[in-house]
């Protein structure tokens, strides 16, 4: 049978991850129905008067009901249009474009770190269980992990961009800026990122590679006179890859979906901050838009996650 | 004391730092050297023997702040992060050994409900439910729940077709057995490692949960909150913004380094390879 | 002032002794800083603003949803972009708050101040080059104030029945005498834009010193210098780029770090610490503007005057301006009027924390158990922690009150103006009718108190078409005491704008109409280059 259940098992995890994504927009939309107040009054807000609420709503078409709505929106995007945000008027796709590349290019150049990173840490950390570079590097990691971000953020703002001066505070980047501008500007986000997620995934490393060591086999390397990183690298690493890749994939859907604290605190023109603003105003479509490709990211990382999970796993790559 | 011996230096520095703040977070009225929420001096006034860590941002004294902040802090989370676990593991493994469309199921429904931003998703909970500790707790626990389940699923099914596993298939036992039996033992150590994690994460989720309106009502806070309530003074090197960070730090690593220990302890039941 | 210090402060404006130097040799003069500061400033300002220079501003209030569409604002960034490119036709004095012409040179009322007729400015372009006249201005009040707009400015203007053009003025005929009509024409919204911004609302084409250039909503917003502008005294620096920054810290830092040169908002609690950073300098301005917590005066238990008196009773307002403002505030008296607003109502008993008058009025509403007292981090800044001071307070007095923490999302939808007691904040407003008119007659938009006294709405009313200033004055005496002693206010204190500048930035005007100096820093000040 070869490769031929394999491709299948992914061929109907792609499938199921598209019918996930109407699931999640239908439950993105409801939830969105269910917050309390409307665009129009949050538009307006304390300076509304009754009048001008009224006349704001009709013209947005609430007055329509929410189903008709709904798949007009569905309608418009499946034909590639997002339609237009409610609260300025403004095309959805050419205000989002800009704030997913930002987006994109801040979680990449955090997981570029961090990833690898970890991964090493955690192998370090496992190699030398319970020494001293062990717990140093765990209990530094723990640390990072444990102090809210804003915390994180600020002091590595006060460090780097007031005391000392090296790097901006501000991380605005803008359409035209060069590559290396780009890279200075986000350089203490992308930091406060990498601090933020290391822990998880390094912690996990260590768990799994410790838990494979303790299989028959590993014995039997070690018996063969193999050294300690060496059994790591060839015997233990491969096997323990399953927990890994789900713990890194949590933490790469979290650089891309979570990082509001961070983009505020750094005023960098990410998605999580549009989300905010909109999900205040009630902008319904503009909520849809972006809890969708929200959505879509998990969703794809996920699968991501599952056939790698797949793969590595020589008795599900050859089931019996 | 005996047992206290046997105990590894690093674990027991964590076990007496947690259990330290486990006692003087029940026993704050005794302990606390003020009310929690009474106002008493100027705001963010320093140490002095008067207020042994100095006053917060609204001048209350730090120290019995901290004191009461560590009962709903300590007890929210560990409860939130119990309920996590028990329910995604059981689900995660229960999926794992049913394998086919059980499995399709439970997993696209736990990646519909991660893929759909917490953000939005806390505002509508919180919007449609009264904000109490119960609902809380089970808000928490349930959408940290769904991070548990990929974990636990992901390693048992990797157990599942181990030779151990197949052997008591063969040997007709339940799946009640298999999955306690002969998976759960086998997938602790990366779970415990995630336990000491989540636990962090539940005492920052209700921080932020705090922040959005939703969590511990004022006058009562939750270390994540005091942290929250005094950040412009953090660049500012205030003690108050400084020192309930500092708890969350010091409880953190010190509930990872008895999770250590307790891993360390199952593996040696087990009978695998000690730490010789 | 002694000959050396005059000479000290030119030399130091000139740039020939630096403010650290000179402040020093005040002081061996036995002069204060604040004095010498000041001394400085008004140097600087004969000294003559310098032209050019890239001004950045690190404001919060700035959203991905905000539009240039003037009728759509409501928050601080695009209010102070929008007065880098866009005029009203009158501007209220940071003085004494007369107002005073803009794009409007003249105007005139009619004896019974009901029909008021407004000479538009000659020789004043827009920025896509079309000649301003009578009619954008007509148009522009009729597109806020039309029945169908969707203008934040519709309450203002509620009172002007028709709008017509007479060569170069402007004649607005009111449906009942109001003397203030060129005040409310100074609200924010009122910009004047081509044909009224009928065409297209969010063009940002307007008659101000700067042209938009970048607009980012949420981001970051620039404008620069237009060459056709009209006026001299306005627009020194050669272009404006306004940062969103919603974050404190982030603003303090970005103004430490110099890469900003104003903020806005600074957090009270952080001043003192702010102050001390070399090259910063904070601007603190009383305002009208003010933090209550609201009863509705027609619901139960809040219905009953004793029981609003015991709240009003059991609030300590000197202990809420240091422990929450930091002493930046000044100390309220239930009722909404600031001693910035022209006619203010001297000599009104200044009402004091007193817990056994409290208690007493207290147990007189024959009122048992808690009371519900909701807040949320939105209501005001640190309303969370002045609820909570308020319930310490008030529980001295026996009274207890339980603090409920809302979400700050749909705070103003859900709490405010629909639950019976919560708190909450109000701007200022140009005049005291337009305040009264807004939130306290009976017919109010937004009566966040449920006041309704038929004697109250007459005094408004009557004073409103007063031209008899001490007869206005008079009348609105006792309008404040009406809702001072009956109404559902209880107001602790006025805020103080807090802005910080970088010492370089000069010429900033203190104005206590709006925050960053009547939103229009922007245009005022100039980036001494030296």
């Amino acid at each position: 049978m070869g490769g031929h259940p394999v491709i299948r098992l992914i061929a109907q995890r792609i499938a199921l991850g598209i019918l996930l994504l109407f699931a999640a927009s239908l439950l993105i939309f409801l939830g969105t129905e269910i917050l309390p107040g409307d665009v129009a009054s949050s538009i307006l807000g304390q300076a509304a008067t009754p009048q001008a609420l009224e006349n704001l709503r009709n013209e947005l078409g609430l007055n329509e009901p929410a189903y008709i709505r709904y798949f007009q929106w569905l309608g418009g995007v499946l034909t590639g249009d997002l339609g237009t945000a409610l609260s300025n008027r403004m095309d959805i796709a050419t205000s989002l474009w800009p704030r997913l590349k930002n987006t994109l290019f801040l979680a990449t150049c955090a997981a570029i770190v961090a990833v690898p990173l970890a991964i090493i840490l955690g192998l370090v950390a496992a190699r030398y269980k319970n020494g001293l570079v062990d717990r140093t590097i765990s209990g530094l990691a723990l640390s990072a992990t444990s102090l809210p971000e804003f915390f994180i953020g600020y002091v590595l703002m006060y460090f780097f961009a007031v005391y000392l001066g090296w790097l901006p505070s501000v991380s605005t980047v803008h359409e035209g800026m060069a590559f290396g501008d780009r890279l200075r500007a986000i350089a203490l986000p992308a930091t406060a990122l990498t601090l933020v997620v290391l822990a998880h995934m390094m912690r996990m490393t260590r768990a799994a590679i410790l838990n494979v060591m303790q299989s028959a086999y590993i014995e039997t390397a070690e018996l063969k006179g193999l050294s300690g990183s060496e059994i790591i690298r060839r015997h233990a690493l491969p096997n323990a890859i399953a927990p890994i890749v789900n713990v890194v994939v949590l933490n790469l859907a979290y650089l891309v979906v979570g990082v509001v604290v961070i983009e505020v605190i750094f005023v960098y023109p990410g998605m999580g901050q549009y989300l905010v603003d909109h999900v205040a105003r009630r902008d319904v479509p503009v909520v849809q838009a972006v809890g969708l490709i929200f959505a879509a990211v998990y969703i794809g990382l996920n699968l991501i996650a599952d056939v790698i999970s797949i793969l590595a796993n020589p008795r599900l790559r050859h089931r019996r | 004391m005996a047992f206290l011996r046997r105990v590894p230096f690093g674990a027991a520095i964590g076990l007496v730092i947690t259990v330290t703040m486990v006692l003087a977070a029940i026993l704050a009225p005794w302990v606390a050297p003020y009310p929690g929420s009474q106002v008493l001096g100027g705001v963010w006034e320093p140490a002095s023997s008067q207020y042994l860590l100095g006053t917060d941002n609204l001048g209350r004294d730090l120290l019995s702040r901290l004191i009461y902040g560590g009962r709903t802090t300590i007890f929210i989370a560990s409860m939130a992060t119990a309920l996590a676990f028990i329910l995604g593991s059981v689900l995660g493994f229960t999926a794992a050994v049913f394998g086919g469309w059980v499995d399709q199921v439970m997993s696209r429904l736990v990646d519909l409900l991660m893929s759909i931003p917490t953000l939005i998703f806390a505002l509508v909970i919180l919007s449609v439910l009264p904000s109490t500790i119960p609902i809380l707790i089970l808000v928490m626990g349930i959408l940290d729940s769904t991070r548990v389940y990929r974990l636990s699923r992901a390693v048992a099914v990797d157990i599942n077709v181990m030779d151990f596993v197949e052997a008591a298939k063969l040997r007709g036992e339940g799946r009640g057995w298999i999955i306690f039996r002969e998976i759960l033992p086998n997938a602790l150590s990366p779970l415990v490692a995630e336990l000491g994690l989540r636990f962090i994460f539940a005492v920052l989720f209700l921080s932020a949960l705090s922040f959005l309106g939703l969590g511990v009502q004022p006058p009562h806070a939750d270390w994540g909150g005091m942290v929250r309530e005094n950040r412009e003074g953090i660049v500012f090197g205030i003690a108050a913004a400084l020192i309930p960070a500092g708890a969350i730090a010091a409880l953190a690593i010190s509930v990872n380094l008895v999770a250590d220990w307790v891993l360390r302890r199952t593996t040696d039941l087990k009978g695998g390879r000690g730490d010789a | 002032m002694s000959k050396e210090l005059e000479f000290l402060s030119r030399l130091a404006a000139a740039g020939r002794l630096d403010r650290r130097a000179f402040l020093g040799r005040a002081a061996a003069l036995g002069i204060g800083a604040t004095f010498a500061n000041s001394l400085l400033a008004s140097a600087v300002r004969a000294q003559g603003p310098q032209k050019g220079g890239d001004l950045r501003m690190g404001l919060t209030g700035g959203e991905s949803t905000n539009s240039l569409d003037p009728a759509t604002w409501l928050t601080q960034v695009p209010q102070n972009f929008g007065s880098t490119w866009g005029e009203l036709l009158v501007l209220q004095s940071p003085e004494d708050g007369s107002p005073q012409p803009m794009l409007a040179e003249s105007w005139e009322a009619s004896d019974d101040a009901a029909e008021w007729r407004f000479k538009i400015r000659k020789g004043v372009t827009f920025h896509n080059g079309k000649e301003l006249t009578a009619e954008d201005a007509a148009q522009t009040i009729r597109r806020h104030s039309d029945e169908n707009t969707e203008s934040a400015a519709l309450g203002v203007l509620r009172g002007i029945d028709d709008i017509s053009v007479d060569g170069d003025h402007v004649v607005f005929k009111l449906s009942s005498p109001n003397a203030d009509l060129p005040l409310l024409l100074t609200d924010y919204h009122l910009v004047i834009q081509p044909n009224g911004g009928y065409d297209d609302p969010a063009a940002g084409i307007g008659t101000g010193p700067y042209k938009v250039e970048v607009n980012e909503p949420g981001v970051r917003h620039v404008s620069t210098k237009y060459d056709g502008y009209w006026n001299d005294d306005i627009g020194h620096v050669g272009s404006v780029e306004v940062i969103v920054m919603n974050d404190a810290t982030a603003r303090t830092s970005a103004l430490q770090s110099g890469q900003v040169h104003i903020i806005n908002r600074v957090e009270p609690r952080t001043v003192a610490l702010l102050e001390r950073v070399p090259g910063v300098v904070i601007e603190s301005v009383p305002s009208k503007g003010h933090y209550v917590f609201i009863m509705h005066c027609n619901t139960a238990p809040f219905d009953n005057a004793d029981l609003r008196m015991a709240l009003k009773l059991a609030i300590d307002r000197e202990q809420m301006v240091n422990q929450i403002l930091m002493g930046h505030a000044s100390v309220g008296n239930d009722f909404p009027i600031s001693p910035s607003y022209a006619l203010y109502p001297e000599g009104i008993e200044q009402r004091v924390y007193d817990p056994d008058q409290a208690r007493h009025y207290f147990e007189r509403s024959g009122h048992d158990g808690p009371i519900l007292l909701r807040t949320s981090e939105v209501a005001f800044p640190g309303a969370v922690d002045a609820a909570q001071l308020y319930q310490q307070q008030a529980a001295a007095a026996g009274i207890q009150i339980q603090v409920q923490r809302e979400p700050g999302d749909g705070y103003w939808t859900e709490v405010w103006n629909a639950q019976p007691f919560c708190a909450s904040y109000w701007g200022g407003r140009p005049t005291q009718d337009s305040m009264y008119s807004t939130a306290y007659i009976s017919g109010a938009d937004w009566n966040d108190t449920r006041f309704f006294d038929e004697g109250f709405d007459k005094l408004i009313l009557e004073a409103r078409g007063e031209l008899d200033e001490a007869r206005r004055a008079e009348l609105y005496r006792e309008a404040a005491l009406k809702v001072r002693d009956d109404g559902g206010l209880v107001l602790p204190m006025f805020n103080d704008f807090l802005d910080a500048r970088r010492e370089e930035v000069q010429g900033w005007v203190q104005d206590p109409n709006h925050e960053t100096s009547n939103l229009r820093a922007a245009t005022r000040v100039w980036l001494d280059q030296g």
